[in-house]
C-alpha cells in the first residue's frame, strides 16, 4: 500500500496558528477573536503581528459570536477561536441566529475537540460538536487530520465565502500529509486505493486508519482508505465510488455515533447503494480523564479497533 | 431637517400601521412596537444619516440600525417602508406565507434596510458592538445604533456586549433601551427584579443617558448628546422611558398587549385616536 511517514508530532491546533496567520497577512479583512484562550489556539503569531485586528473578548463566547457576525457584515473575515464545547453547545443559539441564518461570514475555530483533549475529562470532551454544526444549514463542516491540512484548510476557509466551522485538536498526533497542498473544501481524499474493504476516516482517526490499513495488508486484506476532511458539504460521490467497488465500509471518528461522519455515510449509501457497515466512534457516552491514548484505547478508537471492525464486515458482504 | 410637527404626524401613522398590521396578521406584537414608535420614527427621519436609495448591508459610509429586540417588527417595518426602503403597500403582506416582512426580520427574503436577522434575544448587542468595530477598523466615522428591550436586558449575553463595548472603546456605538417596563409574564420589575438599570449601565462604564421617550425635544437631544459623546471612547446607552401600547388607550401601560393582535372592532377603536397623517397602506 501506498507508504506514509510521519514527519514529526505536530497538533493540528498549531496548524491553525499558522493558517491564520498566513490567511491574515495575505488578505487584511480577517481578523481573530478569542475568549481568552488566545495561546491556547495558537493565535500569538496573527494577534503579534496584526494588534488591531485582533479582539480579545474575554470569557464570553456568546457576545464573540455576535461580535464576529457584526464584523462580517462589515466585510471583515472574522475567525472566533475557543473549545469546541464552547464554540458550539454553549453558543449554538448564536451561531444559528447570527452566523447561519443571518448569513454572516464567520470561520468557528474549534479546538480541543473530541476525547483526546485529555486529562480535563469530559466537560471538556466535546463528541457532539459535529452534529450540532451539522444541523444547521448552510453551514460548512471541516475536521482536517494533522497540522499540514488544518493549516491548508484554515487558508481555505479565509478564502470561501460562508460560514465554517473548522475542527481540530489539542494533542500532538503524526503529520504525514503533503506539506502546503491546497485544500479542496467538500473534496474527499482517497490515501490508498484499495478493493476488499473502505475505511472512512476523519480527524485523527485518519491515521490510525491507515496503520489498520497497514496491518489488514499484513493479512491480505487490501483496503480503501478515505480521508474526509469535509463533513459537509460530503463528496457523496466519492464515498458511493468506493463502496460500489469495495462492497463494504467502515467510519472511523473521534465523535459520538449520534449525527456523526458515520450517520451521514450510512444515510448517503442507504439511498443509493446499501453497503454493509462498521462504526467506530464514541458510542453514547461521556469522556473522562485520561492521556489521550489511554482514552483512544479505553473507548475502542485506535487502529486495532478500525482493522477489528473493517474483517467483520467483510464477513457481512 | 424635520419638524417636531412632521414626527409626530409620521409617528401617527406609523402607529396606525402597526395596529393595522397586526390586526391584518391576526399575530404579532403591538405593545414594544407602541412604546418605541416615537423613538424610532425620531431615528429614520431625523437623526441617522441613512438613505435607502444608497443603503447596502454592509452599511458602508452609514450608519446602521440593528433591531436587537426582533419581535418588534410592526413599528421596524412601517418606518422602513414610510422611510422609503420598500412599497408601504407591502406592509399588508406582514407574518403572512412568502412575504419579506417575516415575523421576525430575516435577512434571507431580501427586504431592504435589514441589516441582520433577530428574534432570539440579547444578541443585537453584540451584533452592533461588532459592526462599530469594523466600523473603527474601516476609519468610518458613522454611527451604529441598536434597540434593545428592558426585558431583553435579562439575557447575559447584554451585559457581554456591555463589557466588551467598554473594553474596545466604542464610542461610536449608540444603544437604545425602550425602557417600558414590561415583559411577557408582567412588568420588569415583577418578573425578574430589574434593579437600577441607569446604575447597572453606568457601572459597566457606559455613557448613560435617561430620557423621555415619548417627547421629540426630549428624543432629538439625547441623540445629540450621544453623538457629541465621540471621542471619548466610551459607548452610549439611552434608556427612554416609555410607555408599552402608548397611543392606544385600552393598549397603554400593561404586558397584556406584548404580543396579542387586536380584534378588528378594536383595530377600529384604535383609530379612532390615531390621526392618518400619511395615507394608511
Amino acid at each position: 500500500m501506498k507508504k506514509y511517514t510521519d514527519t514529526g508530532k505536530k497538533d493540528t491546533r498549531s496548524g491553525f496558528g499558522a493558517g491564520l496567520y498566513e490567511a491574515g497577512k495575505a488578505d487584511e479583512r480577517v481578523v481573530a477573536l478569542t475568549a481568552d484562550l488566545k495561546g491556547s489556539l495558537k493565535m500569538n503569531a496573527f494577534a503579534d503581528e496584526f494588534p488591531e485586528r485582533f479582539f480579545q473578548c474575554g470569557i464570553a463566547e456568546a457576545n464573540m459570536a455576535g461580535a464576529a457576525a457584526g464584523l462580517a457584515i462589515t466585510g471583515k473575515i472574522p475567525f472566533i477561536g475557543s473549545f469546541a464545547e464552547f464554540v458550539t453547545g454553549r453558543i449554538y443559539d448564536q451561531i444559528r441566529q447570527e452566523i447561519s441564518y443571518g448569513k454572516t461570514n464567520v470561520k468557528i475555530a474549534s479546538s480541543h475537540a473530541g476525547i483526546t483533549l485529555g486529562e480535563d475529562g469530559a466537560t471538556h470532551q466535546t463528541m457532539e460538536d459535529i452534529a450540532l454544526m451539522r444541523a444547521l444549514p448552510d453551514m460548512v463542516v471541516i475536521n482536517p487530520c494533522d497540522y499540514n491540512q488544518t493549516k491548508a484548510a484554515t487558508i481555505a476557509a479565509a478564502k470561501y465565502d460562508g460560514p465554517v466551522y473548522l475542527r481540530f485538536g489539542r494533542p500532538s498526533v503524526p503529520n504525514f500529509t503533503e506539506e502546503g497542498k491546497p485544500f479542496e473544501i467538500g473534496k474527499a481524499d482517497v490515501l490508498n486505493e484499495g478493493k476488499d474493504v473502505t475505511i472512512i476516516a476523519t480527524g485523527h482517526m485518519v491515521w490510525e486508519a491507515l496503520q489498520a490499513a497497514e496491518a489488514l495488508e499484513a493479512e491480505g486484506i487490501c483496503a480503501e482508505v478515505i480521508n474526509i476532511a469535509t463533513i459537509k458539504p460530503l463528496d457523496e460521490k466519492a464515498i458511493i465510488a468506493s463502496a460500489i467497488k469495495t462492497k463494504a465500509v467502515v467510519v472511523a471518528e473521534e465523535h459520538n455515533m449520534a449525527g456523526g461522519l458515520g450517520e451521514l455515510v450510512a444515510g448517503v449509501l442507504a439511498s443509493s447503494v446499501p453497503t454493509p457497515m462498521e462504526f467506530i466512534n464514541g458510542k453514547d457516552l461521556f469522556g473522562q480523564t485520561g492521556t489521550p491514548s489511554e482514552l483512544l484505547k479505553a473507548y475502542g478508537l485506535d487502529a486495532k479497533n478500525i482493522a477489528d471492525a473493517a474483517k467483520k464486515v467483510l464477513a457481512r458482504k | 431637517m424635520a419638524t417636531i410637527e412632521e414626527l409626530q404626524n409620521t409617528a401617527s401613522q406609523v402607529r396606525r400601521d402597526i395596529v393595522r398590521m397586526v390586526t391584518a396578521a391576526q399575530s404579532g406584537h403591538p405593545g414594544g412596537s407602541l412604546s418605541s414608535t416615537d423613538i424610532m420614527t425620531a431615528l429614520y427621519f431625523e437623526v441617522m444619516n441613512q438613505d435607502p436609495k444608497t443603503w447596502t448591508r454592509d452599511g458602508k459610509n452609514q450608519d446602521v440600525f440593528i433591531i436587537s429586540a426582533g419581535h418588534m417588527t410592526p413599528v421596524y417595518y412601517s418606518v422602513l417602508a414610510r422611510a422609503g426602503y420598500f412599497p408601504v403597500s407591502e406592509l399588508a403582506t406582514f407574518r403572512k406565507f412568502g412575504t419579506r416582512l417575516q415575523g421576525h426580520p430575516s435577512i434571507r427574503k431580501g427586504l431592504p434596510g435589514i441589516t441582520q436577522a433577530s428574534g432570539s434575544l440579547g444578541q443585537g448587542l453584540s451584533a452592533a458592538a461588532g459592526i462599530a468595530a469594523g466600523k473603527k477598523l474601516d476609519k468610518d466615522n458613522n454611527f451604529v445604533y441598536v434597540l434593545c428591550g428592558d426585558g431583553e436586558s435579562e439575557e447575559g449575553q447584554i451585559w457581554e456586549a456591555g463589557m466588551f463595548a467598554v473594553y474596545h472603546k466604542l464610542d461610536n456605538l449608540i444603544a437604545i433601551t425602550d425602557w417600558n417596563g414590561q415583559q411577557i409574564d408582567g412588568t420588569v420589575e415583577s418578573v425578574a427584579g430589574e434593579g437600577d438599570l441607569e446604575l447597572k449601565w453606568k457601572a459597566f462604564g457606559w455613557n448613560t443617558i435617561v430620557a423621555d421617550g415619548h417627547d421629540f425635544e426630549s428624543i432629538l437631544s439625547a441623540f445629540k448628546a450621544a453623538k457629541a459623546n465621540k471621542g471619548t471612547g466610551r459607548p452610549t446607552m439611552i434608556l427612554f422611558k416609555t410607555e408599552m401600547g402608548h397611543g392606544v388607550d385600552f393598549m397603554a401601560g400593561t404586558c397584556k398587549w406584548h404580543g396579542k393582535a387586536p380584534s378588528e372592532e378594536q383595530c377600529v377603536e384604535a383609530m379612532k385616536q390615531l390621526k392618518e397623517t400619511l395615507g394608511d397602506f
